[in-house]
């Protein structure tokens, strides 16, 4: 038995190569992913190693808020310059060095933008002299309040030299400096990580990235000689009290890099998705070329049972056939995993402007996710057809059984039932019934949703395909293709459900991106009434900003009615971490956004008064009178009292504080600036006086609204693209699966082809034939998933109602776009097949038995 | 012998000197040898012969569906031998039909779409009294909008002559076309044949292992060993029996 699975998988080659193909696909995004996240996270173990290397305990202040995952970093209080002094005379410690480095800096190139660094921190810090890791390349020590170092990665990213005069962007506005020296790190690297660093003289570090003299960020402490790390740590700690953080240098590089690893975890997470949804359209493919085989080998399979063979071991020849095609799809994926995921790491490393990468190694969770996925997902695929290779009765070794025309009521049904749950578990989890397991109900609605669709589909094909077909049947060869593609519903239908998966994700998407941008420039159209509008789009860890001074200097212009600069934070508002804004002027409330009182008043604010949000109000059980401690991240904390509720609505914050609250902000200067003319003034007259005043803060730009508006749904944009390329490899794996059909068919009817050809069929219209085949199947399995795509996508579009997105948008363009590229990837797909075809030897083909 | 009799001016298709020989060295089987032949216009030939004797490979040659070894082969005024992909499938368009013993209809097409099929695939428009007639002579009019798997096998054969006649071709080759049907069948079939050779003019030429079958045509070419070895004119199934006996001793002779 054993022998004869080998030898019929061996004669078999093509077809399991094609339908391993789209396993092997799937497998090399699974093992991908775990090499690319163990590289990356192993790399950047490496970069905080180094970078704490020298320090023996590192002291810092507790931060004055306690930050969840995807709030951004803690802004840890500064430590006062005494301390530093104090930890010296702790006994045991060798040295002690006041150290300020905080995100923030931006250096603006020579081209007369900031460089940006694409994710990794921008570091303002003090220059404490080289060290094992810091060493001078170029140049001299700081010694005046105007002169700075800056990091060689940094350099030529904004090809700037010594001696270049240069302007940077702290916590203060942009501010002219000297660059007298070029550092590097020891390895020959220009860059830590990708990381820009540029060092002031301490105290204008301390004044431009801490907004304070005689005080540091940090401080680290070197141990005297016989002196135990965490022994000193200890003692430190028992000196300092409460308020400090101690931790030795180890812990230190641990917990930074614990933090980035997070961060690499969730982009773990998308690339097993899209592995998943790789690996769906796999089984597709796999459940049809297994049934294909079985029906193929049907004579085959009755004789053996016709001399004996039981019902199992029926099975265990067609699973065996499957463990052996996933035990190899799962070595080659893994193979290409590797090879990917160390691709993506050098991508981005280079991206991130020099991550020096760890060796590539391939961790146990790549190999075990390999096999375990490769195998089962194809032994899973091949039961269905094994099962009805058992059915076979020995006597259909006798019978000449073309094609036996099953009844699609039972899958028909089966469909039904399945779509109906998938459709309810997708009501449960949009709706929110699901509580904690939304995500999960959400996904199994989808997954049922895909597979339920996919057992319709053979009924649905019939009256569809006749009509696609009905377009090519003016042309013999096309009515011949036509008349092909409908012959076999199962096997069409589970060929264009391939692709259907594909499709109806990119339409999905799509249709919630499209609805998400139209619903939020909609808004902003209605809701903004600014004429002109500053901002920029980010491109780092930090939002952009530009100098307050702006706002000022807009107003006093001819034709300005009135300047609203926007300031926001997360901040502690009584025990709840909450969005705070501040506006320069509290009139643009509400001016330019139009918020409309419900308490109080809302047109002016005192130092220590703050309005609400109906909603905060109501959850907070807040009114006017009200009094709530706000701890803002560099403030200290302090008490507010409600002066003012305005009616909740878009773009107004949940809490805004006076214009002074913004210097305890994270980031002190404004985001956004919104400028509304007097009655009569042109935006286009105005725009370029702002654009003069704009020259010292070149990460904004002011635009008209309109501009502005595009501005903001940009970022959806730049999503979309991505997803769709990523799931433009569903797609391919399904043109894997139309290629294997189509050779199957072409196999099968080599007889048909012959006499075809004998009655004069010629080889170009052989392949138009193959062809119109291959595009039916393929169009079909378009309109299918854009079918399904669209109703996906208006289910979460409905369910996000509430969250703002009101617009119902289906993309025409987009989806005829997807119409014509189903029609693409039928005549790619039909290439090999026709040439195969076309080339049939005629005698042979009329003899073929 | 009477070998003469055919030598007119308008043969349909011609072979001359004609060798085929396949595969090389020890496994080298010769299939022809020297085959000189000439099928003329409007006459039913029958070509027989001991099993592995040739037949369906001169039939195969003269058809440009297999390439000859050494010779050539013509039908009407085209020369076969040495013609690309293109000239066969355009020759096969205007100038040759095929009937074949099994296999010959596409199960997706109605009887009627497949007897079109040729004049389909060619973009011609079909002559409709021509059609008309065809039809009526295969008796088949109540059957058009059935599918093949739905017609009996002598019905087929019968859609599978229209189709070969419905473009009027040069000549029409058939391999065994009855070898697969029962003796009424067959005979319905053989007599359909005979008639559109002498009603209409049709050009046929009919491998067949059948003495009967070959009484229907109007000349029997005998072959052996890869040769013609002896031809009859109005043949009956008796004198074809005969000659057939005749070769058969000869053979044995012969080893
Ligand atoms: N493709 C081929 N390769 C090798 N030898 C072949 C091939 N086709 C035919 N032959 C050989 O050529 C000879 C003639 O074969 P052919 O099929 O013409 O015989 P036939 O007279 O039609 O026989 P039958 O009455 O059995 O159909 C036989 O010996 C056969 O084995
Ligand atoms: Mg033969």
């Amino acid at each position: 038995m054993f022998r004869a699975t080998l030898k019929s998988l061996l004669a078999r080659k093509l077809r399991l190569i094609l339908s391993g193909l789209a396993v092997v696909l799937g497998v090399m995004f699974v093992s991908g992913a775990f090499v690319l996240t163990d590289t990356l996270g192993r790399s950047f173990d490496a970069v905080f190693a180094d970078a704490y290397e020298g320090v023996d305990v590192n002291v810092s202040a507790k931060p004055r808020m306690e930050v969840g995952d995807f709030e951004g970093d803690a802004v840890a209080m500064p430590v006062p310059a005494e301390t530093v002094e104090r930890i010296r005379n702790v006994a045991g410690v060798a040295d002690a060095t006041g150290i300020v480095a905080a995100d923030g800096a931006r250096l603006i190139g020579s081209n007369g933008k900031v460089v940006t660094s694409f994710g990794p921190p921008q570091i303002g810090a003090n220059w404490v002299g080289t060290s094992d890791l810091v060493q001078l390349r170029e140049g001299r020590e700081p010694q005046a309040d105007d002169e700075i170092l800056v990091n060689a990665g940094l350099a030529k990213a904004g090809r700037v030299a010594v001696g270049d005069r240069v302007g940077v962007l702290t916590l203060e506005p942009k501010q002219e400096f000297t660059i007298v020296g070029v550092f590097g790190y020891s390895g020959g690297r220009d860059s830590l990580g990708g990381v820009n660093e540029v060092m002031f003289t301490t105290p204008v570090a301390q004044q431009l990235m801490l907004g304070q003299g005689d005080a540091f960020t940090n401080v680290t402490v070197s141990a005297a000689a016989g002196v135990a790390n965490d022994r000193l740590r200890d003692d430190i700690a028992a000196v300092l009290g409460a308020d400090f953080e101690v931790k030795t240098g180890a812990e230190l590089s641990a917990d930074s890099a614990a933090t980035l690893k997070e961060g690499l975890s969730f982009f773990n997470r998308i690339l097993l998705g899209f592995a998943a949804v790789a690996l769906l359209v796999g089984t597709f493919l796999i459940l049809n070329t297994f049934s294909i085989i079985v029906a193929q080998r049907t004579r085959e399979l009755a004789l053996m049972r016709a001399v004996g063979a039981g019902r199992r071991q029926i099975i265990g020849s067609v699973v065996l056939e499957a463990v052996a095609v996933g035990l190899l799809a799962s070595v080659l994926g893994l193979g290409a995993g590797v090879g990917i995921g160390a691709l993506l790491a050098y991508l981005f490393g280079n991206l991130s402007g020099g991550l020096d990468l760890a060796g590539i190694a391939v961790p146990p969770a790549a190999v075990i996710g390999a096999f375990g996925v490769g195998l089962i997902i194809t032994v899973v695929a091949a039961l269905l057809p094994a099962l009805r290779a058992s059915r076979i009765p020995p006597i259909a070794a006798m019978q000449d059984v073309a094609m036996p025309d099953r009844p699609l009521t039972k899958v028909t049904v089966t469909g039904a039932a399945v779509t109906s749950t998938g459709a309810t578990l997708l009501f449960l989890g949009l709706g929110g019934h699901a509580g904690d397991n939304t995500l999960i109900t959400i996904l199994g609605g989808v997954l049922f949703a895909f597979i339920g669709v996919a057992l319709l589909t053979p009924m649905i094909s019939r009256p569809v395909v006749g009509l696609l077909g009905g377009l090519f049947s003016w042309w013999m060869p096309g009515k011949l293709g036509r008349l092909n593609s409908g012959r076999n519903p199962r096997r069409t239908a589970i060929t264009a459900a391939a692709l259907m998966v594909g499709i109806a994700l990119v339409t999905g998407v799509t249709v919630i991106l499209d609805s998400a941008k139209s619903s939020i420039s909609g808004l902003a159209e209605d809701k903004i009434k600014a004429e002109l509008v500053i901002s920029g789009a980010q491109t780092g860890s930090r939002p952009p900003t530009f100098d307050p001074a702006v706002l000022e200097k807009t107003a006093a212009l001819p034709g300005v009615a009135l300047v609203g600069g926007a300031y926001g934070d997360l901040a502690q508002v009584g025990d709840e971490r909450t969005w705070v804004g501040a506006n320069s002027d509290v009139s643009t409330l509400t001016q330019i956004f139009g918020a409309r009182a419900t308490a109080g008043d809302i047109s002016r604010l005192g130092p220590d008064q703050m309005l609400v949000s109906s909603d905060v109000a109501t959850s907070r059980g807040l009114s006017v009178g009200s009094t709530v401690p706000v701890q803002l991240a560099r403030a200290e904390a302090k008490t507010y009292t409600v002066s003012g509720i305005y009616e909740a609505g878009d773009f107004l914050d949940p809490v805004t504080l006076p214009a002074t609250a913004a210097q305890g902000f994270t980031i002190p200067q404004p985001m956004m600036g919104f400028i509304q003319l007097t009655p009569g003034a042109q935006a286009a007259d105005v725009l370029p006086r702002v654009e003069t005043l704009l020259a010292d803060s070149p990460e904004v730009s002011v635009a008209d609204r309109k501009a502005f508006i595009e501005q903001q749904t940009e970022p959806l944009d730049g999503l979309l693209r991505m997803i769709q390329i990523l799931l433009l490899l569903a797609i391919v794996i399904a043109v894997l699966g139309i290629i294997n059909t189509l050779a199957l068919s072409v196999l099968e009817r080599t007889r048909e082809l012959g006499l075809l050809r004998a009655v004069g069929l010629g080889r170009a219209q052989t392949m138009g034939m193959i062809t119109v085949e291959a595009v039916v199947i393929s169009v079909f399995g378009a309109l299918l998933g854009i079918a399904v795509g669209a109703g996906l996508g208006a289910a979460v579009v409905e369910a996000l109602h509430d969250e703002g997105i009101t617009d119902l948008v289906f993309p025409w363009a987009d989806m005829g776009t997807m119409v014509g590229l189903g029609a693409l990837v039928g005549v790619l797909a039909a290439v090999i097949p026709a040439v195969r075809a076309a080339r049939i030897d005629v005698l042979g083909a009329i003899a073929h038995d | 012998m009477t070998a003469t009799v055919g030598r007119q001016a308008q043969a349909a298709a011609r072979a001359s000197e004609v060798w085929k020989v396949y595969g090389s060295g020890e496994a080298q089987v010769i299939a022809l040898r020297g085959v000189s032949c000439e099928f003329e216009q409007s006459r039913f030939t029958a070509i027989m012969g001991p099993s592995g004797s040739g037949k369906s490979t001169l039939m195969h040659c003269l058809a440009g569906l297999d390439s000859v070894t050494r010779g050539t082969v013509s039908i009407g005024e085209t020369t076969v031998t040495g013609l690309g992909d293109a000239g066969l499938t355009k020759l096969r368009r205007e100038q040759v039909g095929f009937i074949f013993q099994q296999f010959n209809l596409l199960p997706t097409l109605t009887a009627k779409e497949n007897i079109l099929l040729p004049l389909s695939i060619a973009g011609r428009k079909p002559d409709q009294a021509w059609f008309d007639t065809v039809i009526e002579t295969v008796g088949l009019r109540d059957r058009l909008d059935h599918r093949p798997a739905q017609l009996s096998g002598g019905q087929q054969q019968r859609v599978a002559c229209a189709r070969a006649l419905v473009s009027r071709p040069q000549v029409i080759f058939a391999d065994e076309p009855t070898g697969n049907l029962d003796s009424r069948a067959g005979a319905e079939v053989l007599k359909f044949l005979r008639n559109s050779v002498r009603e209409h003019g049709q050009t046929i030429v009919m491998v067949t292992h059948d003495p009967t079958a070959a009484a229907y045509a109007d000349r029997v070419v005998f072959l052996a060993d890869g040769q013609i070895v002896s031809e009859l004119i109005e043949p009956t199934a008796e004198t074809v029996l005969d000659t057939m006996k005749k070769l058969d001793t000869q053979v044995e002779v012969g080893d």
